[in-house]
């Protein structure tokens, strides 16, 4: 970690130097044809009540991250510690236990819900895998609801009677429902309308002041995550180009794909978004089974250098005080 | 404006009884960009497929004209229809990929307007395709031309429907959430492409949106639907700064913002975007709505707003949406 920050408390979750590697298969018999490596020495920490947002567009790797943090993809490398305990090297029981206090909420809250069971008996599943009795978890159902803004008279009905906003509130009181202390949130806004995104995300802010919840917020849309989170992590092609306290990242980035990313979002604002100097990438992602050797932004990168398709950077302090891994503005490493 | 090259008068689309559009009235002028703003289920793409004759078996046109360069759409039958679609009207998809014919190469694609409607040969056509490919921005056309639509990524489909759209120079481009499914650096890509290659041939351009970036990126004019209705419709300048339909001035309240305070609680429309089966008499915005109250049942009128020309607003409540805070 950077030297010059303030001694921090013990993180609740350490990711070290994270991989995730898929075979490819395909072609005579299913033969083996190359190796996609999704997530590429990944490391993060998110401390208590804190939320971390892990950016990027598709197929940078970020969900495949949040899914090997949650026990969901199976790690190639590297270390995942949970409140100072290693996970892969812990007893399967306590490991349990463990996985249980982190809970995930997906984009869609359609296919996350079971439409034959009642929104009551989805929030109620994880307090019946707990073994909580009966009348206690009606009453813990009817908590649960009334913390996500829904009325405990909705608990009999199926998720196909509720509007996109209230399912994923249903989804989110079931997350909650063993006072988990982190919540990775995949997109959670992204497939909802736009009058009732705000709804969601105050709801995530007050839930978080409540509980003092910790958040890994998967996100590819910059503003929102601007919003709500504490630090960002910017992502491409499978690993860490940038990150930082999201008030600096976002007036000061320092890698030229994260200057880039942001450039393109077009800000809902017609005077300044045509006042604003375009910066356009070239190109598209390069396919992830053949990533470039050295710097893989270098294909798209519009300052880059002869060095840089040879050289792996590494993430080296910035004088902004982000971290970023880029060989020709910050070559000292 | 000059002569309109889309004027939509009075459209209502019918499904199972109930207008799931509900006298819609706007207008295109030539080389303009205009944005059909809405949340999901306000009937903008309904009146998208109505104006390509492409509704859904179960939705028909209940009342209206839907006028193309004068002559009415409506009214003309699927033989003339199948000769202006792709020709002097062209549209472009949120899927680029499921939207190509994954069986056909993209360069016959491209080419196939001109095929069907203007007596070129196929020689000339895949020359011109070839070009058309170039001016989208794909890498080596020639040799893409002759590729299959699985072999390209998503965003270069996407300059793919651009090009086999804009090919036959139509009159007007529909294109429905041509962005979203892309990712952001893509997206630019995009907008800008469409950015320059409007006035080619001077199409105009109605875009399907609900991202109020894309929208003032790329648009003129800007019309919000709620309910199958335009509620607000201005230029985009004016849609920003002096929004003046509640609807319009809490749904830009509710986005956060690239610059400025954070972390604050955000601004947010009570409810839910109601079913149609749940719209209410009168204004559709006033289960909603901080301003409604008894009057609101009648529907109101599409009004001018005073000093600003072209803008107009659909509610009672004119002089009070400025007091929502």
């Amino acid at each position: 970690m950077t030297t010059h920050s303030e001694p921090r408390p013990a993180p609740l979750l350490a990711v070290e130097d994270l991989r995730v590697h898929f075979p490819v298969r395909g072609g005579w018999l299913g033969a083996q044809r190359g190796i996609v490596k999704a997530v590429d020495g990944f490391s993060l920490t998110i401390s208590a009540g804190e939320t971390v947002a892990l950016v990027g567009e598709s197929g940078c790797g970020k969900s495949t991250a949040g899914n090997a943090i949650l026990g969901l993809a199976e790690p190639s490398g590297g270390r995942i510690v949970y409140e100072g305990i290693d996970l892969a090297g812990a007893a399967p029981r306590r490991r349990a236990e463990l996985r249980r206090q982190m809970q995930v909420i997906f984009q869609d809250p359609v296919s996350a819900l079971n439409p034959k069971l009642t929104i009551g008996q989805s929030v109620a599943e994880p307090l019946v895998v707990a073994g909580v009795p009966a009348n206690e978890r009606r009453r813990r159902v009817d908590e649960l609801l009334d913390l996500v803004g829904l009325k405990a008279s909705q608990k009999d009905r199926y998720p196909n009677e509720l509007s996109g906003g209230q399912r994923q509130r249903v989804v989110i009181a079931r997350a909650l429902a063993l006072s988990p202390k982190l919540l990775v949130c995949d997109e959670p806004v992204s497939a909802l309308d736009v009058s009732i995104r705000s709804q969601i995300l105050n709801l995530l802010m007050r839930l978080q002041q409540e509980f003092g919840l910790a958040y890994l917020f998967i996100s590819h849309d910059l503003s929102v995550v601007r919003h709500i989170a504490d630090r960002v992590v910017v992502m491409y092609l499978g690993v860490i180009v940038e990150e930082g306290e999201a008030e600096t990242v976002f007036s000061s980035p320092a890698h030229p794909y994260t200057e880039a990313l942001l450039a393109a979002i077009p800000l809902p604002d017609p005077k300044e978004q045509r006042r604003r100097k375009a910066i356009v990438l070239e190109g598209e992602l390069p396919s992830p089974l053949d990533p470039p050797a050295g710097c893989r932004f270098v294909t798209r990168c519009p300052i880059r250098e002869a060095g840089c398709a040879a050289v792996r950077p590494s993430l080296v302090p910035t004088p902004q005080g982000s971290r970023a891994a880029c060989l020709v503005r910050f070559p000292a490493q | 404006m000059a002569e309109a090259v889309l004027d939509v008068r009075d459209l209502a689309v019918e499904i199972d009884g109930r207008n799931v559009v509900d006298g819609v009235s706007l207008e295109v002028g030539r080389s303009e960009v205009v944005a059909l703003v809405g949340e999901s289920g306000c009937g903008k793409s309904m009146i998208a497929f109505a104006v390509m004759g492409l509704l859904p078996a179960v939705a028909r046109v209940d009342r209206g004209q839907i006028l193309l360069g004068g002559e009415d759409l409506v009214q003309i039958g699927e033989e003339a229809m199948r000769q202006v679609r792709g020709d002097r009207l062209a549209m472009i998809f949120q899927e680029p990929v499921s939207s190509l014919n994954p069986l056909m190469k993209v360069g016959e694609q491209v080419a196939e307007s001109l095929v069907v409607h203007r007596a070129v040969t196929r020689q000339e056509a895949w020359g011109k395709a070839v070009e058309m490919l170039r001016k989208v921005g794909i890498p080596e056309p020639e040799r893409r031309a002759g590729q299959l639509p699985a072999e390209l990524s998503g965003g270069m489909c996407q300059r793919v429907m651009i090009a086999s759209a804009l090919i036959s120079r139509p009159r007007l481009l529909i294109a429905d959430e041509p962005t979203t499914a892309l990712d952001v650096t893509i997206q630019a890509q995009i907008l800008n492409l469409m950015k320059e290659l409007r006035g080619f041939g001077d199409t105009a351009i109605l875009i399907i949106t609900h991202d109020m970036g894309v929208v003032a990126d790329i648009a003129d004019r800007v019309c919000v639907m709620y309910g199958g209705r335009i509620v607000e419709a201005a230029g985009v300048g004016e849609t920003f700064a002096r929004p003046s339909h509640p609807y319009t001035r809490l749904l830009l309240g509710t986005i956060p913002k690239l610059t400025g305070e954070r972390k604050h609680l955000l601004r947010s429309i009570e409810g839910t975007v109601p079913d149609i089966a749940e719209w209410p008499s009168g204004c559709r915005f006033r289960t909603r709505c901080p301003l409604a109250d008894e009057v609101c049942a009648e529907t109101p009128p599409f009004l001018p707003i005073p000093g600003d020309p072209g803008h107009h607003s659909a509610c009672w409540h004119l002089d009070k949406v400025g007091e929502i805070a």
